[in-house]
This record gives structure tokens, sequence and C-alpha cells, in this order.
């Protein structure tokens, strides 16, 4: 559930292929994003889970994997 | 001092999605002007704008960018590609540090601007978008063209309101011909037929409240009752003789003068009888080295509104005497609207088709003359017509005046 989602935001915000959302792919090296994007994901995350995101917690998201489990943990 | 020339050619506009569509229903005088439908107008006097109707920014931008540039980008980067594709630079090895660019726009990004308020007010200043800035802010059409063709050299953005684009191509005419740079992509861009967009011209009493599309844009006519927005882009490559003629470029004609003056008089108002304006031509041709009597046509700054197509007749009367016996003026807003700070782009690309083709295209829609305007409008019908030099006007709030002038090519001078 949270991974489609995070898979919908990802190809939407990053103009990239469902297929290219894989758990191990960079979002920065692999999924294009430059640190605009980056914000710009995050708070789209914020609004899709109602939640929070201190930076720190956005700079540890590295990985599609890493996005999933942080989301899994916050959202509990 | 390098003659400049123009070597390629980009528009996209409510009446073609490139520069021969353009032009083919520009001479034909079709009419681009229809009810607005970007967004909903209830409750807005204003009903008609000439907006771009089919348009595939996919063709030049890669989907990944296109959600982050403001439509008035997307217009000028598509433009720009055309234009350089046209040139035939793609295909040699220049100096990229001397290839510069110069595009405007009036106002830039407003769509993005209005978007992203409505976020603020409706779910806080942290939702804004961090392409909020990038997207709005008018210069970034130059800077998103210069990444697009990895243009290395000067890179600005003249903002002159509706004078914009012919102060982009002015200023880059002259830093070619000074030395300063070898080839340039020049012109304007404009996307603000949106709600702030319109709803702030009409606060201005600025727009034609006409709801007849054949009837809402009609410069220099007796019932014209003010401008009808357009938007799109018109861009030129602008090249030093020397550079062109090295790599064998096609060249479409030269660029030979260049006017820019200011009314310093009111923010809006034109000075009484278009005084600035007709300082700006006469610099533009002697800055040519021409006679006035060399001038065949002018592609009108012709707004559709009372004082702008006064003041302009005055000053083109004024300036030109017995002459204007002989001298076509024509305003192509008629069919197209106006593009504000895209406007002198494509109104430079009609200058340089009708040099090259001998044509002059009409003022449409034309019915009932003004005897305070008593000039050679070309009412409705384009003619064939051999010249050899026209101007393009351009006249912006903030009083700014900027001429072209145009000379059809040939090698020797």
């Amino acid at each position: 559930m949270i991974k489609e989602k995070v898979t919908d935001i990802l190809v939407e915000e990053l103009g990239v292929e469902v297929e290219e959302v894989v758990d191990s792919a960079n979002i920065q090296e692999d999924l294009g994003a430059d640190s605009l994007a980056i914000v710009e994901i995050v708070m789209a995350f914020e609004d899709e889970f109602d939640i929070k995101i201190p930076e720190e917690d956005a700079a540890s998201m590295i990985t599609v994997k890493d996005i999933v489990e942080y989301l899994e943990n916050k959202l509990g | 001092m390098n003659r400049v020339v123009i070597t390629g050619m980009g528009a996209i506009t409510p009446l073609g999605e490139d520069v021969n569509e353009f032009w083919e229903n520009v001479k034909s005088g079709k009419c681009g002007i229809d009810r607005i439908s970007r967004f909903d107008i209830t409750g807005f006097d204003v009903t008609m704008a000439a907006e771009v109707k089919s348009f595939d920014p996919e063709r030049y931008i890669h989907k990944r960018e296109l959600k982050r540039l403001d439509r008035y980008s997307q217009f000028a980067i598509y433009a720009s590609h055309q234009a350089y594709d046209d040139s035939g630079l793609a295909d040699c090895e220049f100096d990229r540090e001397r290839f510069g660019v110069i595009v405007s726009s009036g106002i830039g990004g407003i769509e993005t601007f209005y978007e992203q308020t409505k976020k603020q007010i409706e779910k806080g200043f942290d939702r804004i978008s961090p392409y909020f800035i990038p997207m709005m802010i008018p210069n970034m059409a130059a800077g998103n063209v210069a990444i697009a063709l990895e243009a290395k050299g000067p890179c600005l953005s003249v903002v002159t309101a509706c004078a914009s684009a012919t102060n982009a191509i002015g200023e880059a005419f002259h830093k070619i011909r000074s030395g300063i740079m070898d080839v340039a992509v020049a012109g304007g861009s404009e996307a603000s037929v949106c709600e702030t967009g319109v709803a702030g011209f009409m606060s201005m009493k600025a727009l034609s409240t006409s709801d007849d599309p054949l009837r809402a844009s009609i410069p220099f006519d007796k019932d014209r009752d003010g401008f009808v927005m357009g938007e799109g882009a018109g861009v030129l490559i602008l090249e030093s003789l020397d550079h062109a003629l090295k790599r064998n470029a096609r060249i479409y004609g030269e660029i030979v003068g260049y006017g820019a003056t200011c009314d310093a008089y009111h923010i809006t108002s034109p000075a009484p009888e278009g005084e600035g304006g007709g300082r700006a031509m006469k610099l533009a041709v002697s800055d040519a080295n021409l006679a006035l009597e060399d001038v065949s046509y002018i592609n009108a700054h012709g707004t559709s509104t009372y004082y702008n197509d006064l003041n302009e007749s005055a000053a083109i009367k004024n300036l030109f005497g017995d002459h204007i016996k002989s001298l076509a003026v024509s305003s192509t807003k008629s069919m197209i609207g106006h593009l504000l700070g895209a406007s002198g782009g494509v109104e430079a690309i009609v200058c340089v088709k009708a040099l090259e083709e001998g044509f002059i295209p009409p003022t449409a829609g034309y019915k009932n003359p003004d005897p305070e305007c008593t000039l050679d409008y070309v009412p409705n019908v384009g003619r064939k017509q051999d010249i050899s030099v026209a101007l393009s006007n351009s006249l912006g709030f903030g009083g700014h005046n900027a001429t072209i002038a145009f000379k059809k090519w040939q090698e020797q001078e």
C-alpha cells in the first residue's frame, strides 16, 4: 500500500516509468531527482500521508527502499 | 562593425505551430481570436483571447521537465528549438561561448504565480513548490533556452512589457554588430491568458469587451475598444554575416537598425502624438544609415486601444511627412491579438517574411475608418509588393519604445 503510493508519487513528480521505481533505485542517481525535486517529493509524501518529515529524515532517504521503510516506521 | 543576418526562425502562435503555418495564415488575413477556453470566464466582461490551440511541447521538452516549466518557458523552448533546427547550427562546430540568448517575457510565469499563491492561502506557506520561483521569474525562459541549446555566451532577458521581444532582438543585434558575440537566440515568449492576467488588464480597461472574434482586435478602426490578449513565442537566430557565410547558412534577411527610447511621461499612457515612439523609429532608421524614404512597410504596434493607435499613427505621420503616401502600415495583432512581451518576436518574423516574399500582410477586420487615423493600414487584404526595408514597432507600459529596421537580404550592402 505504502509502496504503491510512493511509486505513484515518484512517477508523477519525477516523470519516470513505473518499472524504474525498484527498491534499489537511488532517487538522485537512478531516478534523476535534483535538490529541488527532493523537496517536492518530500512535500508530496507529507501531503499524501498527512505527516511532517523533518529535514534530517529527508536527507536519509537515498533509495526507494529507504523511503518505503521510513514511511512504514513512521506510520507504524 | 559586423553585418547581422537572420538565419533561423521559430514560432508558436494562435495561428500556427510553426513559422510557415503562421505566415500563411497571416498572409490570408485569418483570425486566431476566439472565446477564452483556458479558464472559466463566468463573470468576466472580457471573453475573447488568441490562445495557442494545439501545442505539443513533448516534441522538444522531456516529460520530466514539463511540469517544472511554466507555459511561457515551454513556448520559449519550443520556438527556440525550431529556430535552432531551422538554422542548421546543430550540425556545425562553433564557439558556444560566443553564442548568446536574449529571450524576454513581459510578465513571466503568472499562471504559476496564481496557482502557488492560491496554494499558500489554502494550505500554508510551507506547501509552496520549490519550483515556484524558478518557474515564475521572467528570465527563466532565457535560462532554459540556454540549457536546451548549450548557449554559453551572454544570457539576458530584457523586460520592457510589450516592447520586451523587440528590445531583446535589438540588443542582440547590437551585441553581434559590435563583436561581443557571433550568434544569438533572440525573441520573446508570453503565456498570460489566465484569470489573473486577464483580470489585471481588464481592470486597466485595456482589453476589448467585444464578443465578436472578428471585431475584437480591430487596430486603427474607429470602433476599436481595447486589445485582445494573445499568447505564444517568436524567436530568431541572429548571426554575424561572416559567421553565417563561413558555414554556408541560409539567410532570411538582415537587421540593419535599432532604436530604443522612453517616453518618460506616464506609466501606461503614451506621450502625446507618440513622441517617444517616433524617436525610436527615427533612431532605428539612422542607426541603419538609411533615409526615411527607404522604408516601405511598418509592422505597427497597433494594439487596437484608442490611445495607442491614435498616437502611433500621429508619430508615423509626424516623422515620415509626405512619405506616408507610399508607406504601408499594418497591424498583425488584428489576427493574433497582442502577445505582449512576445509580440515583437512574432512581428519580427512577419517583417522578415514580408521582405523575403514581397508580401505585405493586412490589418484584418478593418471596417470603419477613424478620421484621426488616416494612414494606409492595408485593410483586410494583403498585397504583393516588392519592398526592401521594413520597421517593426513595439511600445510598452513604462513608456518603453523600440523599433527594429529589417532589410531584404542581398549580399551587396
